[in-house]
């Protein structure tokens, strides 16, 4: 007897989408971008600039500073004046209100905000507008609350603010990332040195147009731009109190061998390579959409991506067949357009080191499995990537892409799937698909992360703590926990 | 003629067991009776082997319900109080005044008893239900962070082993914790309260031995989670720290005087707890909503 053929998704037909280009009129740039120290915008001592370019079709878009040592400490003397003479000094409940400004400011400004954000990372800006710039207001207005009720957050500990923060971001979620780093630290008092990623420095230029707007007094957040060499030169500044920083685990080691031996308090949300585990039970249509989102989401530019799959080995077969399907339907290319799914990768470099993993895991034996759509001739672009038969020693396995690309395991027993899960040095995220609730509790607390998603993926809130375990960092951000790392007790 | 005493050996604490180290070195210790006391000269190899262990002993631990845990916490409290006269005795071989001696017991026993009431109730405090704006149900909850090393306090014979013991496991982590140099003898007369006391082994582990010798292994071994020194030198510190990087591992540094009655408390137990936050959808059935 013939076997019947699975349906497929039709999604040939006549009908094809129309561009729908986000329009990018009202967006007001400048030709160069200064450092933004004391409540001013002030020329680098450096008098270098470094251009900042559109990863979707490679075109200048500005210039930005490159701050040196010399304006670190401008930066860092500018947050500790305005720490000892103004922000700790004023009563909690008026800092709480500088807070809730910048959160409306940046509610009123949202469009633009999302707009530029696009242009400048390369994400779709269905994403920007929907996600970053919604969660970034979000979270001031969140933490804007707690200023003044701190003594509730921490009963019987007397928390104090730590002074000066110098906090470095990455540049996958620019804007959200500055949010998440300054909302807290002022919330708690605490005044700000804030060193954007060199491939992302306009949003948080943004942000600096936004705080000025708001009235913060001068040198409350001081923003400056460049690459390395400034974040480091902020790690090593004697008058730091508080080092956040986001980014790859690699360069977290080496702040936390700098800061060693000294009182400067440490976060570090780190890299992360989270398995996305489907049992043969979970709704397998929803779970297609959640591998999808979890490893597809922002290019895959995300750390706590779900980057290893791990499929029941009897639905196998089908989440597969239905994996490959949805990923044709995947709109690659302008990520201004709204129809589009995945934007531009964000660098050149990033690109490189992609494409260097793909290599990686076809020369290690992995089937791979790409997308047939076009990606665009100009800028920086991926196809949704599949890895299939991969095991759990290859390094597309084990090391973190920072792309669209899905290393793929099977299992059999629940034993054997939470030991490949937590057999890795990394702990930021999970994902379990199963409708039965028993094994969701059961899998939700033996997997060795910071953030489980259970029948969901990829899911943010100002509310929410985020953080990892062991080589994904430590400490965590939203939420009531992520108020501990910017006090003292 | 006179009764012959009958000396003990002071050896290790390594899984349950006392073996000796397996270097074969020891280091003196004179007592005020004049007695000498060949101390076990802990090696990187002995601390390796009780990392392993340690690991082994990590998810029952960490498994077993929160009631059980304060319980055979409390359970150390009942077994060091019946043994409190040999502990005035040995703490005044190393030079306490009978005060002090008694101070040192007393508070150590209490100090248990402290912890043992907090295993079923740190969760709750530092827990949260997250209003999520989106329909989603959203928690968080503390979860042991896996395998603590620990440089206890020079200072201090009990006390100040006790002291940062009793947190760590009552979190559900395991240790491996290095006794004072120069007190060391009531280190390992309490892994044998250890040991009588349902604790499984492998949770506790014991050594004795060089701070200065084994600081860099202990930070710089690859599955500990977290390193905790107290009141150790600044540049043991330093390395420490350095060290500690290679595998992000959580480092605390408590300088403290745990003879204070309250310097204890149950951010000593969440500053080794990691906090994990799951998230589940909610069904979107019944948009009208309760009503009564």
């Amino acid at each position: 007897m013939a076997k019947k053929e699975a349906k497929k998704l039709e999604y040939f037909t006549d009908w094809k989408y129309a561009p729908a280009p986000e329009a990018t009129d009202h967006i007001r740039l400048q030709k160069q971008y200064e450092l933004f120290i004391n409540g001013k915008f002030v020329k680098p001592n450096s008098g270098k600039y470094f251009d900042t370019i559109n990863p979707a079709n490679e075109e200048k878009i500005s210039s930005i500073a490159e701050a040196n040592d010399k304006d670190v400490d401008l930066a860092v003397k500018s947050a500790r004046t305005a720490y000892d003479k103004t922000w700790s000094k004023m009563p909690a409940k008026e800092r709480a209100k500088y807070i809730f400004r910048i959160a409306r400011l940046i509610q009123e400004r949202a469009r633009e905000l999302s707009v530029i954000e696009t242009m400048d990372g390369g994400k779709s800006i269905r994403e920007s507008r929907d996600i970053d710039v919604p969660l970034a207001a979000n979270h001031f207005f969140y933490y804007a609350g707690w200023a003044d009720k701190l003594e509730y957050a921490f009963p019987n500990r007397k928390p104090q603010s730590l002074g000066v923060a110098g906090q470095v971001i990455p540049w996958n979620f620019p804007l959200l990332m500055a949010a998440w780093k300054i909302a807290p630290a002022l919330a708690t008092g605490n005044t700000v040195v804030l060193k954007p990623a060199e491939t992302t420095s306009l949003t948080a230029l943004k942000l600096a147009e936004i705080i000025q707007e708001s009235g913060l007094p001068d040198g409350v957040v001081n923003i400056i731009t460049g690459h390395g060499p400034v974040g480091a030169s902020m790690v090593n500044h004697k008058d730091i109190n508080k080092i956040a920083f986001t980014g790859s685990t690699n360069v977290g080691k080496w702040i936390q061998k700098a800061v060693a031996g000294t009182d400067k308090k440490l976060t570090l949300e780190l890299g992360g390579k989270a398995a996305n585990i489907i049992f043969e039970d979970a709704p397998i249509n929803q779970a297609v959409e959640g591998i999808v989102n979890g490893i597809f989401f922002n290019q895959g530019h995300v750390c706590c991506a779900g980057s290893r799959l791990f499929v029941q080995e009897s639905v196998a077969e089908e989440v597969i067949r239905k994996l490959k399907d949805r990923l044709e339907t995947l709109i690659v290319g302008d990520p201004l357009d709204k129809n589009t799914d995945i934007g531009a990768i964000n660098s050149k470099m990033q690109l490189n080191k992609i494409n260097e993993y793909l290599k990686i895991g076809v020369n290690d034996g992995a089937d791979m499995y790409q997308s047939s759509c076009s990606i665009p001739k100009k800028g920086f672009f991926v196809r949704p990537t599949l890895f299939l038969n991969t095991s759990q020693s290859h390094r597309i396995s084990q090391e973190e892409i920072f792309g669209p690309v899905l290393a793929i395991q099977t299992f059999r027993t629940i034993e054997e799937v939470i030991e490949k899960a937590n057999n890795i040095p990394y702990g930021l995220s999970a994902g379990v698909w199963t409708d039965k609730g028993s094994r969701i509790f059961n899998m939700t607390s033996k997997l060795r992360a910071g953030v489980v998603w259970a029948n969901t993926y990829n899911k943010f809130d100002p509310t929410s703590p985020f953080g990892g375990y062991k080589e994904s960092g430590f400490g965590r951000e939203g939420g009531l926990h992520g108020l501990a790392p910017y006090l003292k007790f | 003629m006179e009764r012959i005493e009958v000396l003990k050996t002071y050896k290790i604490f390594i899984g349950g067991q006392f073996p000796r180290t397996e270097s074969g070195r020891y280091y003196p210790l004179k007592l005020k009776n004049n007695m000498t006391v060949n101390v076990s000269l802990s090696s990187r190899k002995d601390f390796r082997n009780a990392v392993v262990i340690a690991r082994g002993a990590f998810s029952g631990w960490s498994a077993r319900a929160a009631f059980n845990r304060g319980q055979i916490l409390y359970r150390i409290a009942e077994m060091l109080e019946g043994r409190k006269e040999q502990f005035l005795e040995e703490l005044k071989q190393l030079g306490y005044t009978a005060v002090n001696a008694k101070k040192e017991i007393e508070l150590s026993i209490d100090r248990i008893v402290y912890y043992a009431g907090w295993c079923d109730k740190y969760q709750q405090l530092n827990s949260s239900v997250n209003p999520v704006a989106s329909s989603h149900f959203n928690f968080s909850v503390p979860e042991p962070m896996g395998v603590v090393a620990i440089m206890a306090d020079e200072s201090s014979a009990l006390l100040g082993l006790v002291s940062v013991i009793a947190p760590c496991i009552a979190g559900g982590n395991t240790c491996i914790v290095l006794a004072s140099e120069s007190k060391p003898t009531c280190s390992i007369t309490f892994a044998e309260v250890i040991a009588t006391s349902d604790v499984p082994a492998g949770v506790i582990n014991i050594l004795t031995g060089n701070r200065k010798e084994l600081h860099a292994h202990f930070s710089s071994h690859m599955d500990v989670n977290v390193i905790i020194t107290c009141n150790s030198e600044k540049d043991v510190n330093k390395t420490v720290g350095e060290n500690a990087s290679l595998n992000v591992k959580r480092v605390f540094v408590w300088n403290k005087n745990w003879n204070i009655e309250s310097e204890q408390g149950p951010h000593y137990i969440t500053d080794l707890q990691e906090i994990k936050t799951t998230w589940h959808p909610i069904e979107n059935i019944g948009i009208s909503g309760i009503k009564y």
